[in-house]
């Protein structure tokens, strides 16, 4: 398949020169040659064909087909899809499978979207290297030493080997953005709210955002134009209209101010490489006649701390719904009658549960437990707030804040899994963007030259300003 | 921030979790190290701040609070670990 703009692809098909059954093997064969990166967890090679079919029918009969005919994607393990398999990478989800669509998916399907399985991931989203997956490390195809990033290393694998043509991903951290970063394609996370979160593995329900990984901006922006909008199933997703944001990035931005963040360069764990490349590509955005300015930014140091403060304390209550009774796995290592409902819920978390997981509910626990509450999540819940008013105030002023996506190229396998702090450190970046709610977006900026691995640059915009955001992405 | 052992011991039990031998000593030091750096925070000037709380600032969207079956008895049964042909079962709560 020698396509590159998906425009052309759903042309063609439309015309007949290329069918989507056509397109489909071309995808499962490559799954197949690249089994090794264990990027997917399953295919839904059946639901995936019968879809194809359909569609091709369709054409055949002259019949209109969806905006995404001929779109083949994958999908996070963490979106439920009626009657698939569903784990977010966790022993303790069993044989789950969804009795419901995941809105964002539900709107894919309705374009004609092809869903050709379901990719490997952090457990629960959490961690940075996918590393802490149930079924095994997915490998970065650049260079099979190194992480691909995470969590969602599987869906950015995925579209980086073409292996699909997008996938879906979702961010609470950083989890699309570092893994683009890493893997050397665009990850784009969206305001908050943007997209329902009906159906997506919570953990942690103000962070948490779906996104895409793409080879280039249109497909994001199409994409993201589908997926938004009000849905009955999610209180919490914006009402605001739903742009076409295919139509608005035709359109070039004007002279742009863009802020960059002194203390986000001055980090001592940025690499000289990531910052020369980042210092020479504002360069040329000076030259194009844009504006920058470098603004100071006291958080930087608190930005971490106030994102595992938060996330962790909603992901202990988020996670309390695995309890071995309704769904999932369930322990059978009971070894006291007088106790054995309390004993179930304690051995299936416990056998359930990977590492990491465990490690981010006791520290959410602590954070929220009586005499700890005030000094550590309300403490936190005010860092958010002073974070917040500093990127409203910024946007008042600037069009865009520009950093890097990570502060380094991906780093090998067991680098960072012995000390938690420093593995949290790599995401140190990108989740600015969450705690604020603002859309961003990492697009491919250079290679650490002494790895050849590459690496991103970031954009952060208000909040939903995604259609400014795709402008600048696309035109910088 | 002193994390002890009886610390971890109540929080597990909040949790329900177990943790034994080398697992209880290792996520005491985790932990530990994790509180030492989150305490970073205190650095922190938030006198006057109200909490984030919402991060949208529009209120809850609610819809009309309509009857309708959008998941049958027998599809809400399918990933119970353990169930009959009406409910799901759960280990013996009263002896």
């Amino acid at each position: 398949m020698n396509y590159t703009d998906f425009a052309t692809l759903h042309q063609d098909l439309k015309s007949q020169k290329i069918s989507c059954q056509e397109i489909l093997r071309y995808y499962l064969n490559k799954i197949e040659a690249n089994k090794h990166l264990n990027a997917f967890l399953e295919i839904f090679e059946q639901s995936a064909v019968q879809k194809a079919r359909e569609i091709d029918e369709k054409i055949k009969q002259g019949k209109e087909v969806g905006r995404l005919a001929g779109m083949v994607i994958g999908i996070k393990d963490v979106f439920a899809y009626k009657g698939h398999g569903l784990n977010a990478s966790s022993k303790i989800l069993g044989n789950f499978k969804s009795i419901y669509t995941a809105t964002c998916v539900q709107r894919l399907l309705n374009e004609d979207a092809i869903i050709i399985g379901r990719l490997n991931c952090d457990e629960f989203a959490m961690g940075s290297s996918n590393e802490n997956s149930a079924f095994g490390n997915v490998l970065n195809p650049l260079n099979t030493e190194y992480v691909p990033g995470g969590s969602s290393g599987g869906s950015a694998v995925a579209v980086a080997v073409d292996l699909c043509w997008a996938s879906l991903g979702t961010d609470t951290g950083g989890s699309i953005r570092q893994p683009a970063s890493f893997c050397g394609i665009i990850g784009f996370k969206p305001s908050y709210g943007r997209i329902s979160r009906y159906g997506m593995v919570a953990y942690a329900s103000s962070f948490d955002q779906a996104g895409t990984f793409t080879k280039n901006i249109e497909d994001a922006a199409l994409l993201l134009s589908i997926m938004s909008g009000s849905d009955e199933y999610d209180a919490t997703v914006s009402e605001r209209p739903v742009e076409n944001y295919t139509e608005v990035i035709k359109t070039k931005p004007e002279k742009l101010k863009f802020a960059v963040l002194k203390a986000t360069l001055e980090n001592e764990g940025l690499a000289d490489y990531v910052k020369s490349a980042f210092e020479n590509k504002i360069k040329e955005f000076e030259k194009q006649g844009h504006t920058i300015e470098y603004i100071d930014f006291p958080y930087l140091d608190y930005l971490i701390p106030t994102y595992y403060v938060l996330t962790t304390a909603e992901a202990s209550s988020n996670l309390a719904r695995y309890d071995g009774i309704r769904y999932g796995y369930r322990s059978e290592n009971i070894t006291d009658s007088e106790t054995a409902l309390e004993q179930t819920y304690i051995k299936s978390r416990s056998e359930g549960f990977g590492k990491e997981v465990k490690r981010r509910i006791m520290l959410g626990t602590f954070v929220l437990s009586a005499g700890y509450y005030d000094a550590y999540y309300t403490k936190a819940q005010k860092a958010r707030r002073l974070i917040y008013d500093f990127l409203k105030n910024t946007f008042v002023q600037y069009d865009a804040i520009l950093l890097p996506t990570t502060p380094t190229s991906a780093f090998k396998f067991g680098e960072k899994t012995k000390d938690p702090v420093s593995m949290y450190l790599s995401d140190i970046y990108t989740v600015l963007a969450n705690l604020g709610g603002n859309p961003a977006i990492s697009v491919p900026l250079g290679k650490n030259p002494s790895t050849e691995m590459p690496f991103g640059i970031q954009i952060i915009t208000d909040t939903f300003n995604d259609s400014k955001l795709l402008q600048i992405a696309k035109y910088l | 921030m002193q994390i002890n052992e009886a610390l971890i011991r109540r929080l597990a039990q909040l949790s329900k979790l177990e943790f034994e031998g080398e697992e209880l000593a290792h996520i005491q030091q985790d932990l530990s190290q994790i509180v030492r750096f989150v305490d970073k925070l205190n650095e922190l000037d938030t006198s006057g701040t109200e909490p984030l709380i919402h991060i949208v600032n529009e209120v809850n969207h609610l819809r009309e609070d309509v009857v309708k079956q959008e998941i049958t008895h027998k599809e809400a049964l399918l990933n119970a670990p353990k169930k009959d042909s009406d409910y799901i079962r759960v280990p013996k709560v009263l002896s």
